[in-house]
């Protein structure tokens, strides 16, 4: 749980899909471990007695109805992709198979 | 391809396998959003600013798909969780509209519990269940080109109509001991939750229409001497098999999965752990994408929504509203309508159930609905290579035509020429019946004029009836019942023929 | 007494002087719209607030307001009065690119709940205004299209992530502009500028349409020059959405009555809490000393001060820069290329995703999202989001055990006066220190508001007081914020922004 190594933040960059150079790695290594350090503290600080705040303000059960609501018209859907086709999103090829 | 049959599998190897299911619930809207939850539609005609994942959107859970994953829980015996959240599933996916996909993670809203399945020789095997959750449907990507080439016209279409339409995800715990029978367990099981959630009426439960789908997970490991020893033996490496969307290809998919995976261990390789594809037209499976290393979903509780948290007098009433088991309800209605065990294994395998309860609940007897929908229209529905329920006539209207039959406005032979009316879409067996005239000729005169001019015909026929050959009679009648085409009532032809020769009927 | 038909003057009023003017007929909009979008014109180049200005669709807006006027039709208060929009939220057939390149140029097809309200409000848009990109930044240093200047000095920085809608009202290219604040967006801009902002209880304004930076903490906000303008412009945007599960079902607080009572300045019987945590080292001298001042000035109108101490805050800090990360990096996947925005083309589509955002995003938004996707990975979870959602529970009780002493709570907003453009912008850690006072209230979704403390003698530049709230306690800020303004400017003979110096201008005209 120390300092963050260069092949670390490599690996979490194809975990979140953005592409970088070498020096960005180099760059962002340094910078993060600087970060992971300071922030490295709080495990120690609350025990597992106290619950997680996922929600500042406590609510439940937060539902709507099933009912229709309006939809976007198709060539409102498409009017920004980069890329469309036949009323569909186009892609390049999809390296793995449908999960 | 395997050598080693499923037979010769399962004798060496203990089978070990765990299903998970997922129910595409029939709400009218999608999970998180008003948009229409409808098969088929032009692409991206139900898609809004939260389903199509554009910035700012916000999801808001479905009240009723809550209801139906509660009432699925409650059916499959699990407990309801006083309070759990969604989660978040990250990964990069094109169809998956916002990179991530809302789920249930480490607090399912039903967990724990245990389903009955029957199989076909009426043995019973209970499955227990590790959890239902709830989850959000992803688009679908049409791949355009195939030559599987990187460069080239390969490429992807999406459509968003799918993605945010509410799933539950019904997923078992592993299942041993089931040995040789593994398969038809397995078949039996997911048949059994397809009946569950069509008697719940939360889902059309269909394995064509993607509306139920199965992934299977299996794995062998070594024979021990006995139940107690062969537990303790730990799971072997498993394989998870999508895309098997027939009850058929369940059972088909585990003989290859087995037999495959045996092959490997008797020649001393390892099963490595993988999802394969099920295809059909080969009736094998193949690896799918090979990852580096397994994909970390790096899960947290959705910010955007707030807890699930059931009130437990609610779940109670809701309790009240589950349907009887599948099992028990076949039990019950097989002695009801006093068919064998045989004829309803048949009537089940047949999907034919609710269609003869409908047919029963619209007059007519168990056995006429039995013959009709097992009979004449199993065999159209053979020949048109469709399912029973895709053909275009009634539970009314073949209870309908019984009715005709019993009143004697028709016979057997002039029911199943309406029949192809109605069938042709001419209307209602009494419709068809009217505008075909295919009533039943039971005018005495025009029968007895029939009969006199068929015993013309073959005068040597009285005398041989009087001698007590009285097959004979059966060759006037098939006469008389050619010169009306049909029509006549070949019950009281039968008593015209008998009277002239003098002889009691 | 404003002359209306000088434009300068004009637009120095406030919004519900200018609201005022238009419901007596003394100004119309179309003139009060011109004015802004001439003021913009002659400012902004220097300035940069502005991303986008709208002038058509401002002026047209403001054209109905004014032909429904004569024709005697009801209209709401503020109808009329011009308006920026950060541009984290969404505008139907207005560009909105969150400051970022991954969406220049993109038209959304769909309004947030708020810019429907405003738009229902009747205000004009004059446009959408400049943000570090995702609102990750205190000095909207880090926006993909060039950095805003502070009114106040240009080579300084106006705070951030919400630096364009405080620069604007600071410059008087608008009277009210909406903001955004995860860890203080809008109230430190606001501490810089000499301008009042304020974040709602968590939940208290919608966010649907508000693009997502860090979903538990997010609140969109109400930015003015006066704390009576900011009251007004909470009304219009606040309350329950049914596209946003997580805002409140209670009723639109009466934020403008309460600021009308506090402006008659009294405060006796009002307990105000010091926070302790909060102050002494890292914080300049002139900021420290006309905090202090503020206090006096509370003290005399019948306050009682106590200080309180709330040491969980000294993990503040460390549990944002954990949980902003990991939400974020989880909001920001769908920025892929797929469906909207920037498509850097590959041969496959995993490539063309990687390619797209690492030209789309910028430095901060990929540290951020690297450090968000380690806080969650695997084996990490418990140490890192796990522990500081539970900090959060620490901070949440520290709160409530300190309300029960005093009724609002009380800080310098930011440890300083508002530094250089580009001073910090290599020192990731260094620019997280601006936030240490404004953090605690995001992740306790409690209320919080800054105005004007006055100019700190070392440099002449602005100081914010913040007064925080407990959790749907937004009136308090109301009427206590209100009394605080009313002491102040007193003191000062008029609104801290009339000292602001004089902005050089430009003499090209807006088209009409």
């Amino acid at each position: 749980m120390s300092a963050l190594e260069r092949s670390d933040v490599a690996r979490l960059a194809v975990l979140a899909r953005i592409d970088m150079t070498d020096d960005d790695l180099d760059r962002l290594s340094g910078q993060l471990s600087a970060i992971v350090d300071a922030v490295a503290t709080l495990e120690s600080v609350a025990g597992p007695d106290v619950p997680a705040t996922s929600h500042p303000i406590p609510m439940a059960n937060v539902e709507r109805d099933d009912v229709v609501d309006e939809s976007l018209a198709p060539a409102e859907a498409l009017a920004a992709a980069p890329q469309a086709q036949d009323g569909r999103f186009r892609v390049p090829q999809i390296l793995g198979e449908e999960a | 391809m395997s050598n080693l049959t499923y037979a010769d599998a399962v004798a060496a190897f203990d089978p070990v396998f765990g299903i998970e299911v997922h129910v595409e619930l029939n709400t009218k809207t999608k999970m998180f959003c008003g948009c229409l939850n409808e098969f088929g539609g032009e692409p991206n005609t139900h898609v809004c600013p939260v389903c199509l994942g554009l910035p700012g959107s916000m999801p808001v859970t479905n009240g009723k798909a809550v209801e139906s994953a509660v009432r699925l829980g409650l059916a499959l015996g699990c407990q309801i969780r006083e309070s759990s959240r969604f989660a978040r599933k990250n990964y990069f996916y094109p169809d998956l509209a916002k990179d991530y996909q809302i789920s249930q993670y480490d607090e399912p809203t039903c967990f724990e519990g245990a389903v009955d399945v029957v199989l076909d020789d009426g043995v019973v095997v209970t499955i227990e269940i590790e959890r239902a959750h709830m989850e959000e449907d992803a688009g679908k990507n049409t791949h355009v080109g195939g030559t599987g080439g990187i460069q080239g016209a390969d490429y992807s279409l999406v459509d968003y109509n799918r993605g945010g339409v509410p799933l539950v995800e019904i997923v078992t715990k592993p299942i041993e001991g089931m040995g040789a029978r593994t398969a038809e367990v397995a078949r039996a099981y997911v048949a059994t939750i397809r009946d569950i959630v069509r008697g719940l009426g939360i889902s059309d439960g269909r394995m064509e229409q993607g509306s139920l789908r199965a992934d299977v997970n299996l794995s062998l490991r070594p024979k021990a001497a006995d139940a107690a020893a062969q537990s303790a033996v730990p799971f072997g490496k498993r394989s998870e098999t999508k895309n098997v969307n027939s009850l058929r290809a369940i059972e088909r998919s585990i003989h290859h999965e087995a037999s495959r995976q045996a092959q490997l261990l008797l020649a001393g390789q390892s099963v490595v752990q993988e999802t394969r594809h099920w295809h059909e037209d080969t009736m094998s499976t193949t690896p799918g994408r090979s990852k580096e290393e397994a994909e970390d979903y790096r899960y947290f509780p959705e910010p955007d929504l707030l807890p699930v948290e059931p009130a437990r007098a609610w779940v109670e009433q809701l309790r009240g509203t589950i349907p009887e088991h599948p099992a028990k309800l076949r039990a019950r209605l097989r002695e009801e309508w006093g068919f064998s065990e045989l004829e309803m294994r048949d009537v089940v395998a047949a999907d034919a159930m609710d269609l003869i309860a409908s047919t029963i609940a619209a007059g007519a007897s168990a056995q006429a609905a039995r013959k009709w929908w097992m009979g004449e229209l199993a065999r159209v529905a053979n020949e048109r290579e469709v399912e029973l329920t895709a053909l275009p006539v009634t539970a009314k209207d073949i209870a309908q035509l019984q009715g005709l039959v019993e009143a004697g406005t028709i016979n057997d032979k002039l029911a199943r020429q309406a029949l192809e009316g109605v069938l042709a879409g001419e209307g209602s067996p009494s419709q068809v019946v009217e505008a075909r005239g295919l009533v039943v000729v039971s005018d005495d005169g025009a029968l007895e004029s029939a009969v006199d001019e068929a015993l013309a015909a073959q005068p040597d026929v009285l005398d041989k009836i009087r001698e007590g050959k009285l097959a004979a009679v059966g060759a006037i009648v098939g006469a008389v019942m050619k010169a009306t085409r049909g029509q006549a009532d070949a019950g009281r032809v039968r008593e015209i023929i008998l009277a002239r020769a003098g002889v009691e009927g | 007494m404003t002359d209306w038909s000088l434009p300068e003057q004009a637009v120095r009023s406030t919004a519900a002087q200018m609201a005022d003017a238009l419901a007596a007929g003394e100004v119309t909009s179309s003139q009060l719209t011109q004015a802004h979008l001439d003021r913009i014109a002659a400012v902004d180049g220097p300035v940069h607030a502005f991303l986008h200005v709208d002038a058509e669709g401002a002026l047209a807006a403001a054209e109905s307001v004014d032909a429904d006027r004569a024709a005697g039709v009801s209209l709401p208060r503020l109808a009329g009065v011009p308006i920026g929009i950060k541009d984290v939220l969404v505008t139907k057939g207005l560009p909105t690119t969150a400051g970022s390149r991954i969406l220049e140029g993109w038209i959304p097809p769909y309004d947030a709940t708020v810019t429907r309200k405003v738009r229902e409000a009747r205000m004009p848009i004059l446009g959408k205004t400049n943000m570090d990109e995702f609102a990750m930044g205190s000095s909207t240093d880090h926006s993909a299209f060039g950095p805003t200047h502070n009114p106040w000095d240009l080579d300084r920085i106006p705070g951030g992530s919400g630096g364009g809608s405080a620069a604007a009202l600071a410059a008087f290219e608008a009277p009210l502009t909406i903001g955004s604040d995860t860890g203080g967006s809008i109230r430190q801009p606001a501490s810089v500028t000499g301008t009042v902002g304020v974040k709602p209880t968590y939940g208290g304004v919608s966010r649907y349409g508000a693009i997502a930076l860090a979903s538990s903490l997010d609140q969109l906000g109400p930015c003015a020059r006066t704390v009576l303008d900011a009251a007004l412009l909470h009304e219009v945007m606040a309350g329950h959405d049914p596209h946003d599960a997580t805002s409140l079902r209670e009723p639109i607080p009466g934020a403008v009555s309460a600021a009308l009572e506090g402006a008659s300045g009294d405060l006796s019987g009002v307990r105000i809490g010091v926070i302790r945590e909060l102050g002494g080292e890292g914080y300049q001298d002139g900021v420290r000393q006309r905090f202090e001042e503020a206090l006096d000035a509370a003290r005399g109108a019948g306050a009682t001060v106590v200080e309180v101490s709330c040491p969980s805050f000294e993990y503040a800090l460390a549990a944002y820069y954990l949980i902003l990360p990991a939400e974020a990096s989880s909001n920001l996947a769908k920025f892929d290329g797929v469906r909207f925005g920037l498509r850097v083309e590959r041969e496959t589509v995993e490539r063309t995703m990687a390619a797209t955002r690492a030209a789309g995003f910028g430095d901060e938004v990929k540290r951020r999202i690297i450090l968000g996707t380690y806080a969650l990975s695997a084996g990490y979870y418990d140490a890192y989001y796990g522990s500081a959602q539970r900090v959060r529970t620490l901070i949440q009780r520290d709160f409530t055990a300190a309300f029960e002493q005093a009724d609002v709570l009380v800080s310098p907003t930011t440890p300083t006066t508002p530094f250089k453009l580009g001073e910090r912008i290599d020192d990731p850690l260094a620019m997280y220190l601006n936030d240490v006072a404004t953090i605690p209230a995001n992740l306790a979704g409690i209320p919080g508001m800054s105005l004007p403390a006055g100019l700190a003698p070392e440099d002449g530049l602005p100081v914010g007081f913040q007064i925080l709230a407990p959790a749907h306690e937004d009136v308090r800020l109301y009427r206590i914020g209100g009394a605080m303004e009313a002491l102040l400017t007193r003191d000062w003979g008029g609104p801290l922004t009339a000292q602001a110096p004089a902005l050089p201008t430009s003499t090209a005209e807006v088209a009409k």
